[in-house]
């Protein structure tokens, strides 16, 4: 019973769990095993993005550069990628790019002294700015070497009947959870986003914390790239623009508080769920395109909203 | 328990409400073929015209025509066309937002059996069916045709160009060009302004300063040309412009003197044949894998 308890307590989930058994009555086909997978798989792109935000928003900041770190990392991969480079190599140097990206927008934050919000404001609009440029306003086409058709399974290939996409999804989470709960630097994350000053009189350096923390949402926004531009065998200098507000949405429908030091990774894998449930549900239920901003909207509101009196009550 | 309670009842009346404002189908009719429509976006007047032309379509034909918007990103529409095949639609219809991305769309959708055809925009992968398009490389033509004839075949001219490396923009270009080449008119200057209104205004802006001698504008779209003519009117010039697409406003404009011509394509026309080429592909018949639609040109 008290598990029970504890369960109707997560209101993310059950807002997950009530949207999914209406789309099911609504339309049935929703809860086919294909269906299934094609949401998981959408919504692993938004819930890559997603882990790394949970981190941004836990100290009390933001990163909204991570949709044109997607770009950059995504159009840098397919330019490697069609010139033939190992798949391995250029997963490794898109990485490494992201979180290098991240790592500099923690620099403007720390020793810059940046608002998070200013300094990452910056970066989405001069990245996008050098994604034109890299890529003269054109997409790049991934090609057809040999190293196009590996890097391509990245997006659209298959380990048994689960999308590889998936896979990455819950290894990312695993892995955060594990950094958030289970190592120093997780428990440092937690204390800056409580009480910054408290924290720094501890001992602890909480610009280290920072560079930490935007290094990863740097990492899972390059990762993301690469997933993107893998599933679509090319990079548009358009991609990522607009992802940074699913990310947040996500992590804030898990119930993180946007001041910090209160959230988890479970919830963040929730409330990217949702948003990606909605959107294929809306869909499937056929809601003409104008509605389904309007629903979307909505329905963060009013989760939001329910969870927040919830907690004011308490 | 309240909390819980309401929280559900809340989340239930959202989903209905918008269930509800689902497109009224016929329940009754089972047996209908259900036609799905992958539009690059519904935010361009063009492309719900393109919309409204299919939907009317389908409705004289009495087909289910379920329309999902890609908002201009190739990874929404990517989700649409899965959502699509999920749906259990039995031909697709993808008008794309970019011809490289939309490969994996189609891939997916022959993977799944479902015939797709392309509409405005080609793809560069996978097979479809048949693609439906304006024939944009003769409406430049006509555009120049026309330019040459006010000008009287000399001329100093600025192209603002769409999108680069887009399809349309290329096509355009290209029959503006081959028109106009062998004559006296010259093009001065040649810009980018992205197909947006705000773009063509201070493109112009930029180029009027820079040329002090202009007899017209070629813009490879009306937003384009519509924000070139805000441009011209503040710099209280006299410059011809010719548009491409036939929006309202831009009809308006030619109609007030403001615009010398715009080229029609017909969006309507477009979707409208798609529908019914869908509707042949689904009773067995054939069609052709190309299928250019007319172009006009709009002038006083």
């Amino acid at each position: 019973m008290t598990t029970i308890k504890k369960l109707l307590k997560n209101k993310p989930l059950i807002v997950l769990l009530a949207a999914s058994v209406v789309v099911a009555i609504i339309n049935p086909r929703f809860l086919t095993w294909g269906n299934i997978l094609t949401v998981l798989r959408q919504t692993s792109i938004n819930a890559v993005i997603a882990t790394g935000m949970t981190f941004a928003i836990l100290i009390g900041g933001i990163d909204l550069s991570v949709g044109s770190v997607l770009g950059f990392c995504g159009a840098i991969a397919a330019a490697m990628i069609s010139s033939g480079i190992n798949v391995f190599v250029v997963v490794i140097t898109a990485l490494m790019l992201g979180t290098f990206i991240g790592f500099l927008n923690g620099t403007l934050i720390t020793a810059g002294r940046l608002q998070p919000f200013i300094a990452t404001l910056g970066t989405v609009t001069l990245l996008r700015g050098l994604i034109l440029v890299f890529t003269k306003g054109r997409p790049i086409s991934t090609g057809s070497t040999g190293a196009s058709e590996a890097f391509g399974k990245i997006g659209t290939g298959f380990i048994g009947p689960i999308p590889i996409p998936v896979y990455i999804m819950i290894v990312v989470f695993i892995l955060a959870y594990y950094i958030l709960n289970h190592t120093r630097i997780g428990r440092y994350i937690y204390a800056t986003g409580s009480n910054e000053e408290a924290t720094i009189y501890s001992g602890i350096k909480t610009s280290r914390v920072k560079l930490f923390v935007y290094s990863v949402s740097g990492m899972t926004a390059a990762l993301a790239g690469i997933l993107i531009t893998a599933r679509l065998g090319s990079a548009q200098p358009t991609a990522g623009a607009g992802y940074e507000l699913d990310a947040i949405a996500a992590v804030v429908l898990g119930g993180t508080s946007m001041a910090g030091g209160v959230g988890t990774i479970a919830g963040t894998a929730i409330g990217a769920l949702i948003i990606g449930i909605l959107n294929n549900a809306l869909n499937l239920m056929k809601v003409p395109s104008y509605y389904q901003d309007v629903a979307k909207g909505i329905v963060i509101l009013a989760a939001v909203l329910l969870d927040r009196k919830q907690k004011l009550s308490r | 328990m309240k909390r819980f309670l309401s929280l559900v009842v809340v989340t239930l009346m959202i989903l209905s409400m918008f269930a509800g404002c689902s497109t009224n189908e016929n329940v009754t009719n089972e047996e209908a073929k259900t036609i799905g429509l992958a539009i690059s976006t519904l935010n361009n007047p063009f492309f719900v015209d393109l919309e409204a032309g299919a939907k009317a379509k389908a409705q004289e034909l009495g087909v289910t025509l379920v329309t999902l918007d890609s908002q201009d990103d190739s990874a929404t529409e990517m989700s649409n066309v899965e959502d699509l095949i999920n749906q259990g639609v039995d031909i697709i219809m993808i008008n794309p937002t970019d011809s490289d991305a939309v490969k994996s769309a189609v891939e997916a959708a022959n993977k799944a059996n479902i015939p797709v055809i392309t509409l405005d925009r080609g793809a560069n992968g996978g097979e479809v069916v048949s693609h439906i398009a304006s024939d944009n490389v003769a409406g430049g033509k006509l555009a120049g045709e026309y330019v040459i004839e006010l000008l009287g075949g000399k001329g100093k001219v600025v192209e603002l160009e769409g999108i680069p490396g887009a399809s349309a923009a290329r096509d355009r270009g290209q029959g503006f060009n081959e028109a106009i080449s062998g004559t006296d008119i010259e093009v001065v200057a040649k810009q980018t302004a992205n197909f947006d209104r705000a773009e063509g205004l201070t493109v112009m802006e930029n180029i009027l300063q820079a040329q002090p001698e202009i007899d017209a504008v070629f813009a490879h779209n009306d937003e384009m040309a519509l924000g070139a003519i805000e441009a011209i009117k503040a710099s209280k010039r006299d410059i011809l412009v010719v548009g491409f697409d036939a929006t309202d406003d831009a009809k308006a404009a030619v109609e007030s003197g403001e615009m010398a011509a715009t080229v029609e394509q017909l969006p309507k026309e477009i979707g409208s044949m798609g529908v019914e080429a869908a509707v042949k592909i689904l009773n067995g018949e054939k069609v052709e894998s190309m299928m250019p639609v007319d172009l006009q040109l709009v002038k006083k």
